[in-house]
């Protein structure tokens, strides 16, 4: 039944979504072009007759208010109007929210119907809805918006690439820079002329009716068609959670080829513009590649380097410290656009440079502010290209040549896999883990098409030929985004492609990483050749004694890694068990090892203790035994639009709660004393923090620890506690037993003594 | 042996190249360096390992160089230290940085592995008893962290604790307040880093050529 009624209240949604944005054309009967002059889009042969028309309405309207004004006035004075109705001046917002929310109605839908989206791909679906809405907009008459220049390149992609870069998980991107690097140019411009030449070659076929496409103009094709665009990647391999190596393989490509595609693009439309080509514009392109590429970067680092200078200074208006890392971010961009670098490079470089010292800085609460306004600002901006995408292949004007669009596609195909093969040979000379035949395979069927090309080919000046490029481009983007995309994840199963590895994040990985840093650089220098970690260890020195001295502010700067990674480790753990208290499956006394197991036994020191009989001891010490649970119980698979890169950030329903509790309150009749405390801890849940401290109280040789704790962890305790408070409250109304209070009363009384923070403690939680 | 002076003879390269793995060439230039190294003699000590200066701003050196001089990373089931080394255990102990082969059964990736975890087994636990104990991982902590100064002690002792509470857990799960957790054996260290793939992190680039004469081109090889 409740299926039934989501299902319908999904479907309810969708048709909502969609009737209103019709009825938003319907109405008002004016032509879009309004709001394409409003974005500065830039399909001018098209805005031609629509505007004429446009203005011819104006005059009608004003017109016909003008005469109802001038009747009203000669006749007598017009009632004061009540309601009144003029929709053209929230037009553009309106329209744009409109698009927007629908965009967002669509994958609310879809979430809800998980058999769909278990088979097919998001983008894909998304498509689909484009291609349905454009069909309406089309039926009714209306001029839809276009996936123009201006609209994809300033407004919607930066978002989603200030997301990839600042998440960029720069370790694996450092350690297979090379790769990337080889894909990314060598396999673009292989890609490139591959395509662009057997695609001229395809032309000279007699009865194909291309005869007028020339060499340059097949190359400038190649060159758009060729790029792997990073939107369709994110898009699809998010969702099949392949291991790192490949993710970033495929990511890190789409994202660096970036450079090669300006630049191809850029001389290709100059060179057909001039009709021949010499060797000196051949070596001014690739001078030209370098320049875009690093001064892209440069530009990207530059601002970024701003960004953790002015984020040392925001200890007093906290409030506004996600914005600076958006614009700063924003205007690398722009500046890089500006000079026709490559804005992707910048805003990347911009992402990695800053975020170690900004995140150094900033408070916590910015920091999940910046974190969850980039997911929710890509994730939509990625639904609206896949929409557009969509409403532009039905509004376009299409010219369609059976040999050309069939050539391209399995001339794209073909180059992709020859590429990959190629050069993989190649690279894995280098290698020191090879990449195998499967890697090459997901790297290769992994190179999708998308948005980015489209858009570029929307720039082609040459009417009679673009429309033929961007039907070929449409079907290529298609055929990879569909087919590709949908059988993807199947293969993967079937290969058996090493999946992704829940993160653990233990602190004995993180200890044995440093450790195995410091050993590898150790033995290079020992054989005496510079190689990668040697490099690595220089630029981390220069990093902690110059850079990080002008960019984080106060003491954070001396902050060992370790520590810091620790101290995050605490902290998360705290705030876990604070905020979910409770987790996938009930606590259950798995690890029962305390701090006494691991400290070697000694002298038991005078403690001011009132002293207890044994076999309360006994109890007390099962009881905090029991309490030990495992913190990390719950894993999570790697998802770019879910908020969970840390575990601990889910947030958990009332309901769930309460369902949870109901539960323990059955199991609480069958165990008593046991079961009772996991259910003060499960709701409560902050129960390895208590134990935490209170197994140090055992402890007979570091009570100092808890000084030595910064005093962050110790104010975020006692707010836990404050939280633990209302929920105790609630709890203790549902408690019917009263060995239950008994047992509780009794839990208190023993904590009470000990070191300081544990008063606090438990006074406030004596409510 | 005065052979040494000049191109060994093929012979003993042979024998070398079949207990480690290296090929000749790499056996060549490692030769060149442990003599670079130990100007000119046969035995390395301690002393020529100090002299190298990008290896003094490293935090666990002292464990590293030790490592060199420990018995048991030999291959040979012998334990203890010793004073010098000769050109064999220079090579053999380097021989635990090598990548597994591209064409390896899973049987002989799991040796490498283990091969690898036991040498930084060893290098934790330095009183050779066969457990790392809570005193020999603070020490690991420590020195990680000595280069911090002032932070270094207590942190350190409570991020061990951490680790090795964690160890605990994982490898003993259920134990009486009154057992005692002795220290991390060899296969609890097994589990704990089972997730770590320590094949494909635990290794270095040696080179087919020459270092002196291709030194700029290599610096940007470590694809």
């Amino acid at each position: 039944m409740a299926v039934f009624l989501r299902r319908s209240s999904s479907r309810a949604a969708v048709t909502i979504g969609v009737l209103l944005l019709t009825t938003s054309f319907f109405i008002p009967g004016a032509s879009s072009d309004n709001r394409d002059a409003a974005r500065g889009g830039s399909n001018g042969t098209r805005g031609g007759p629509g505007q004429v028309l446009q203005v011819e309405k104006e005059q009608r309207n004003s017109s016909v208010h003008q005469e109802t004004h001038t009747n009203s006035s000669a006749d007598h004075k017009k009632p004061f109007p009540v309601l009144s109705f003029n929709y053209d001046h929230v037009r553009t917002p309106f329209e744009i929210s409109l698009w927007i929310l629908l965009a967002l109605l669509m994958k609310l839908g879809f979430h809800i119907i998980p058999r769909v989206s278990h088979v097919v791909p998001e983008s894909c679906l998304l498509i689909v809805v484009g291609l349905l809405v454009g069909g309406i907009i089309k039926a009714i008459g209306e001029k839809a918006p276009v996936l123009g220049y201006e609209l994809f390149f300033f407004y919607l992609l930066p978002p989603i690439i200030l997301d990839a870069g600042y998440f960029l998980p720069t370790r694996h991107f450092m350690d297979n820079i090379g790769t990337i690097l080889v894909f990314a140019v060598v396999g673009t411009l292989w890609n490139a002329f591959f395509v662009g030449g057997m695609m001229y070659g395809v032309c000279q076929i007699e009865g194909a009716q291309l005869a007028t496409v020339d060499l340059l103009s097949c190359l400038l094709f190649g060159s758009i068609v060729s790029a792997v665009d990073p939107v369709a990647v994110l898009a699809v391999f998010e969702e099949i959670h392949i291991n790192e190596l490949l993710h970033i393989l495929v990511f890190g490509e789409s994202l660096l080829n970036d450079a090669v595609t300006v630049v191809l693009y850029h001389l290709f439309e100059e060179f057909s513009h001039a009709g021949t080509v010499t060797v000196v514009d051949a070596f001014l392109g690739v001078v030209c590649f370098f320049v875009v590429s690093l001064g892209g970067i440069l530009f990207g680092a530059i601002y970024g380097l701003l960004g953790a200078f002015t984020s040392r200074f925001t200890s007093h208006t906290r409030v506004i410290e996600p914005l600076f890392v958006f614009l700063y971010s924003y205007m690398a961009y722009l500046s890089a656009e500006v000079f026709h670098l490559s804005g992707i490079m910048s805003l990347i470089a911009c992402g990695v440079v800053m975020r170690p010292y900004v995140e150094a800085n900033i408070s916590h609460k910015s920091y999940t502010t910046i974190k969850y306004f980039l997911k929710m600002w890509s994730s939509v901006s990625e639904t609206l290209i896949f929409i557009f995408l969509g409403v532009s292949t039905v509004a376009g004007p299409h010219a369609w040549n059976w040999t050309f669009v069939v050539f391209t596609v399995l001339v794209c195909l073909v180059s992709r896999v020859l590429g990959v093969i190629g050069l993989t040979f190649l690279i894995n000379k280098f290698r020191i883990v090879k990449l195998t035949k499967k890697d090459q395979f997901i790297v290769a069927y992994g190179g999708l098409r998308g948005a980015i090309a489209f858009s570029l080919g929307f720039l082609v000046t040459d009417s009679q030929m673009k429309n033929m490029f961007l039907t070929a481009i449409i079907t290529v983007i298609f055929f990879t985004v569909f087919v590709q995309g949908m059988t993807i994840r199947p293969l993967v199963e079937l290969l058996a492609v090493k999946k992704k590895k829940e993160s653990k994040r233990s602190i004995n990985e993180e200890i044995h990483t440093q450790f195995l840093d410091h050993l590898l650089t150790g033995i290079e220098d020992i054989c005496g050749h510079y190689g990668h970690h040697h490099w690595k260890d220089k630029m981390n020195r220069f990093n902690k004694t110059y850079v990080k001295r002008w960019l984080i502010a106060g003491e954070r700067s001396t902050e060992p890694q370790l520590i810091s990674f620790y101290n995050k480790l605490e902290m998360k753990q705290a705030i876990m068990q604070v905020e979910s208290g409770s987790s996938a499956k009930l606590p259950t006394p798995e690890s029962s090892v305390s701090m006494q197991n691991v400290q070697p036994k000694e002298p038991v020191r005078q403690r001011a203790i009132p002293s207890i009989s044994k076999s309360r001891e006994q109890e007390i010490r099962k009881m905090l035994r029991a309490n030990l649970q495992k913190t990390r119980q719950r894993l999570r698979s790697y998802s770019r639009h879910d908020l969970l890169i840390e575990p601990f950030e889910d947030h958990v329903s009332e309901a769930r709660l309460r369902k949870q509790r109901a539960e323990m309150g059955r199991r609480v009749s069958v165990h008593s004393s046991h079961l009772v405390f996991t259910e003060h801890q499960a709701e409560s849940g902050n129960s390895p923090c208590r134990t935490e401290h209170q197994v140090f109280t055992y402890d007979t040789e570091c009570p100092n620890i808890q000084t030595s704790r910064p005093p962050d962890t110790v104010r975020l305790l006692t707010e836990s506690h404050q939280r633990t408070n209302q929920s105790a409250e609630l709890q203790e109304l549902s408690a019917k037993e009263t060995d239950i209070e008994d047992q509780q009363k009794v839990s208190r009384c023993f904590s009470d003594p000990g070191p300081k923070s544990d008063q606090d403690r438990d006074g406030s939680s004596t409510s | 042996m005065g052979a040494l002076q000049s191109l060994p003879a093929q012979p003993e390269y042979i024998d070398l190249a079949q207990k480690t793995g290296f090929s000749f060439e790499q056996i060549a230039i490692l030769h060149k360096r442990f003599k670079q190294l130990s100007r000119d003699e046969e035995t390395l000590r301690r002393e020529n390992f100090s002299q190298i200066p990008d290896l003094a701003c490293n935090p666990i050196r002292t464990q590293i160089i030790e490592a060199f001089f420990d018995k048991r990373n030999y291959h040979q089931n012998d334990v203890g230290m010793v004073e010098e080394i000769g050109f064999k255990e220079f090579l053999v102990v380097m021989s635990h940085f090598r990548p597994p082969s591209h064409r390896m059964t899973e049987e002989q990736r799991e040796n490498v592995r283990t091969e690898k975890l036991r040498f930084l087994f060893n290098m934790h636990d330095t009183d050779n008893d066969g457990t790392i104990t809570l005193e020999e991982y603070r020490h690991v902590v420590e020195e990680l962290l000595s280069r911090s100064g002032a932070l270094g002690k207590e942190t350190a002792k409570g991020i061990a604790d951490a680790a090795m509470l964690e160890v605990a857990s994982i490898s003993v799960g259920h134990m009486e307040p009154d057992e005692f957790y002795e220290g991390i054996t060899f296969e609890h260290f097994l589990k704990l880093l089972k997730g770590f793939e320590i094949e494909s992190r635990m290794n270095i680039r040696f080179l087919n050529m020459d270092t002196s004469t291709l030194f700029f081109l290599f610096s940007f090889s470590s694809i």
